[in-house]
């Protein structure tokens, strides 16, 4: 295909905003009539509350309202089991307990600071595997009771949120039959996503009960959802607005601030109220990214033909379920890593700790559950004495085999993995071998690691897309899908302007979303932006240009079969000088005498993702997502044998993307999701004290990587095209992310020579491995 | 708290704000002046997302009370015409959600005036101070690498 818009590097169309300081977030909205909101966070991760005492808070000047969570109803996604504002108990630190309402920041801090609450401590559950005990503390000791959606399955009188199980062919027999099986467990604590802008949301209730939301989310139109379900509001009556978002990477997905803003509002007659995260808050009160302890058995033959694999998850989900559910689902349902694997069994369970809650962080649940894997594919590999590459390369999954809830693999479905492999080992210069000695000291070490993905949304997820007119024949582009950073309107501009042939700049995209006049975009994330907005955009420009067609052919008296569109222009195929210009007819054509037909010209067009099933509670099977983009990495360190202290040289990524829409966009996203891979490979996590406390919840002390710390980025791709994708084009945003911890931990065990469980991936960790003390 | 009303030369225009005793720069020239290009991201040094010169030095806003902003040349985002740095970040994608890109902007902006040879090392002793969660950081090693270039040509 000869593509004139599509491919190219497209500046984005909100690039001189940004680059002029003029681009609007959240926060920056201002107005004098806004209140703020204040947030009295818990201290201690499991505590009874005994008293609240808000009697001197009452007094400071300024304080217009104080909430505490008595009479709120309760909230959470797939099942109600959290107070906005903790009632009788809290069940992690930073937990939201008192909501002060005040005219400026400065009074509602004050007040804030004069509240006495008095705790009674409760044994606090650290992990998913101590939570998993049978003798453990209950974070929820109601959890029978608790209003859920159907496919939610908490075990009452446990932690066990929800649980998936994975039952395909005989796991028992598999490993039976293999004359090599390794097994190995694996842990991390939660982290964080660590946006650059903090989360923040503004509501309003207007006279004629109209909620007005503004909000830094990837989810506007489930936070209308949401508060209209939660509060029992009129579902039309919800507004929300979602300007330009600093960063989401899964971790605005989630819906909390809002529920504030909106009780804040409440209490002060519907004034607007501005709950803002500073960035404290913003790491312990609002949801993290999830921690996992896993088990994982392979059984292989002597060639390292994989021939069973048996898992556990407990993923950390904190304290509240709200993603947690779909998070234990999503890494079920790729538990085995891109692998053809007849045998599986695999129980994910959704635990409950007394951390912050969980909630999807880029990859969703993949890059975590993909370290345990990658890991385990490592140690076969070593026990078999087979290149770790083509181990990896004789188990990749294909089309014709069955992912394990039981899909079966087409040419579409599915990108091509060992085409990804063959172009990595010429990418990081395998054949140069994994071990490079520099000296005594340093060495240079190569680790691999492949990974798929799907995105297991809901069944019915929507997306929509409205094309309008100007005067001048140049065109606006609405749709729901949130401009988190990905380029996600610029590259929809490019899509509409490849099958309309005109000139991208004469398309408008309308960045930010309102969610009474965008259509709706299920939500942003899971790299399904252009996946499904793509889509229902073609089938607009469809309708778009079957309008203008149908206009045209009247004022060029010929059959539509015979009109071409190019260049903002209708005209005669075989003669395209004859022809009329979009901004003659796209307001209705007049004649001469005045004489006017046809009319404003408004396209639309929607899409929803087909086939998809839930899951059967009892083998897993059923259709989880789309698609499944796959992946293969490299990571190169050069390790210093003395204090075990390393850098990186090098990162690549290989990954089928279909086709590329837009090059240094895509590119950009691969890397970036690579330099947060090995961020959170690497250094990041929260560190807890025996209260469960957070105690590095600070950019200081919870430290992302930085400029200079970064190593030279390989990016390559393999073109496979999803056929039921605009273009082909399968979700790319995440992908660069999935298998950073796995390679990074394979090159650090190799390099160290001990086998490495745990992540981040520090010279400590390192030297407590090699030391038995972890 | 006690309350003073003093005059700030902003991007070569003077605003008479009045402010606590206890605000920021950074919330002063956000809440008060509009000026909202400068970001909170931390609000204690640690990201450089409120990143502003004084008199021509980089300058995390947050950490400057507004009372001592009296007597200096401030300069914000806002107050940039169309220099060489922010068109190389346009050009080379240097930022993606573009939260972070006033305080990388302003920082590189300093950098070229204050150090126009500077080499990798103090390239990255000066932007070592500003966190980017979406790039890889490459893209804005590129951008800011070709704007001291252009800027040297231009000098010459
Ligand atoms: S807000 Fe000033 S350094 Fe982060
Ligand atoms: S562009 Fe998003 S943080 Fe830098």
């Amino acid at each position: 295909m000869n593509m004139e818009v599509i491919g190219k590097s497209v500046i984005r169309k909100e690039a001189q905003e940004k680059v002029t300081g003029r681009a609007l977030y959240t926060h920056d909205y201002h107005s004098t009539r806004k209140l703020s909101g204040r947030v009295v966070l818990s201290p201690y991760a499991h505590a009874r509350i005994t008293s609240i005492d808000t009697s001197n808070a009452r007094k400071v000047t300024g304080v217009r309202a104080i909430l505490t969570g008595e009479n709120i109803a309760l909230t959470g996604e797939s099942m109600r089991d959290r107070p906005p504002l903790a009632t009788d108990k809290v069940r992690y630190h930073g937990e939201a307990v008192v909501l002060v309402v005040a005219d400026t920041p400065a009074q509602g801090d004050l007040a804030a600071s004069l509240i006495n609450i008095q705790y009674e401590l409760l044994p606090v559950v650290h992990t998913p595997t101590q939570a998993f005990q049978n003798n453990a503390p209950l974070v929820h000791e109601r959890l029978g009771e608790y209003k859920k959606e159907k496919d939610v399955y908490p075990v009452p009188g446990t932690n066990i949120a929800h649980h998936v199980k994975i039952r395909k062919g005989n796991v028992e027999k598999g490993l039976a039959e293999s004359s090599v099986t390794v097994e190995a467990e694996y842990s991390f604590s939660p982290s964080d996503h660590a946006a650059m802008e903090t989360r923040s949301s503004i509501a309003e209730i207007r006279p004629d009960g109209t909620i007005k939301i503004m909000t830094s989310s990837q989810a506007p139109f489930m936070v209308k959802q949401l508060i209209a379900s939660y509060f029992n509001e009129d579902l039309g009556k919800i507004v929300v607005d979602t300007p330009l978002v600093g960063g989401a990477y899964g971790g605005k997905a989630a819906v909390q601030l809002e529920l504030l803003a909106y009780l804040g509002s409440k209490a002060v007659g519907g004034l607007p109220v501005e709950i803002f995260n500073e960035r404290e808050q913003d790491i312990i009160m609002s949801p993290c990214h999830i921690g996992l302890d896993a088990k994982v058995k392979i059984g292989a033959d002597p060639n390292g033909i994989i021939k069973a694999m048996k898992i556990q998850f407990l993923w950390d989900g904190g304290a509240y379920s709200d993603k947690l559910i779909d998070l234990t689902r999503a890494g079920a349902v790729d538990c085995t890593g891109p692998y053809k694997v007849e045998n599986v069994w695999c129980d994910s369970y959704g635990m409950y700790t007394n951390h912050t809650y969980a909630t999807p962080f880029r990859g969703f649940s993949h890059s975590e559950l993909s370290f345990a894997i990658e890991r385990t594919v490592d140690l076969l590999a070593k026990k078999l004495q087979i290149d770790p590459l083509e181990l990896r390369y004789r188990n990749a999954i294909k089309p014709g085999h069955t992912t394990p809830t039981r899909v079966l693999l087409n040419q579409s479905n599915v990108g091509n993995l060992q085409e990804c492999i063959e172009k990595l080992r010429k990418l990081i210069r395998w054949e140069e071998g994994q071990v490079k000695e520099i000296n005594e000291r340093l060495v240079r070490v190569k680790g691999i690691s492949c990974s798929w993905k799907t995105s297991t949304i809901d069944p019915n997820a929507p997306s929509g897309v409205i094309l309008t007119f100007n005067r001048d024949g140049s065109i606006n582009l609405m749709s729901g899908v949130v401009e988190i950073g990905t380029g996600t309107k610029t590259v929809l501009a490019q899509i509409l302007a490849e099958k309309m042939k005109m000139n991208v700049e004469k398309i408008h995209v309308r960045m930010k979303v309102d969610t009474q006049t965008t259509p709706e975009h299920w939500k942003t994330v899971a790299s399904r932006g252009i996946y499904m907005a793509g889509r229902a955009l073609l089938e607009a420009a469809d309708d778009v240009i079957a309008q203008l067609k149908n206009i045209a052919s009247i004022v060029l008296r010929a059959p539509t079969e015979d009109l071409e569109v190019a260049n903002s222009r209708v005209f005669i195929k075989d003669n395209p000088r004859i022809g009329v210009d979009f901004k003659e007819i796209c307001y209705g054509y007049q004649y001469p005498n005045g004489n006017s037909i046809g009319g404003q010209i408004i396209g639309r067009g929607n899409f929803i993702l087909r086939h998809l099933t839930y899951l059967d509670p009892e083998t897993g099977e059923g259709n989880p997502g789309p698609e499944w983009t796959v992946a293969a990495y490299g990571v190169e360190v050069e390790f210093d044998r003395r204090d075990l202290t390393y850098r990186l040289i090098r990162a690549a990524s290989v990954i089928d993307i279909g086709i590329v829409l837009n090059e240094k966009a895509a590119l950009g996203q691969v890397m970036g999701a690579m330099s947060m891979g090995l961020s959170f490979a690497g250094r990041e996590t929260f560190y807890y004290d025996e209260l469960g406390q957070v105690l590095n919840p600070q950019l200081r002390t919870y430290r992302p990587l930085r400029y200079g710390e970064n190593p030279e980025y390989l990016v390559d791709f393999v073109y496979t095209p999803d056929l039921q994708a605009a273009y082909g084009a399968r979700g790319v945003g995440e992908h660069g992310l999935l298998g950073m911890p796995g390679a990074l931990g394979n090159a650090l065990s190799l390099a160290a020579n001990v086998s490495l469980h745990h992540l981040p991936l520090t010279p400590e960790l390192i030297w407590k491995t090699k030391a038995g003390k972890v | 708290m006690k309350l003073h009303t003093i005059n700030l030369n902003i991007n070569d225009q003077v605003r008479t704000v009045t402010v606590r005793t206890g605000d920021t720069l950074l919330y002063t020239i956000r809440e008060k002046l509009g000026l909202t290009g400068a970001k909170p991201g931390c609000l204690n040094g640690d990201c450089g997302a409120c990143t502003i010169n004084v008199d021509g030095w980089p300058m995390k806003s947050c950490l400057m009370m507004a009372v001592e902003g009296q007597g200096k040349q401030i300069k914000t985002i806002e107050g940039l015409g169309n220099t060489l740095i922010q068109q190389a970040f346009v050009e080379h994608f240097a930022f993606q959600c573009g939260y972070c890109t006033p305080g990388f902007i302003m920082n590189c902006h300093s950098l070229i005036l204050k150090k126009p040879d500077a080499d990798d090392s103090t390239i990255k002793e000066w932007l070592e101070s500003n966190i980017c969660r979406c790039t890889s950081y490459i893209e804005i090693e590129t951008a800011v690498k070709s704007a001291l270039e252009k800027n040297k040509h231009h000098s010459n």
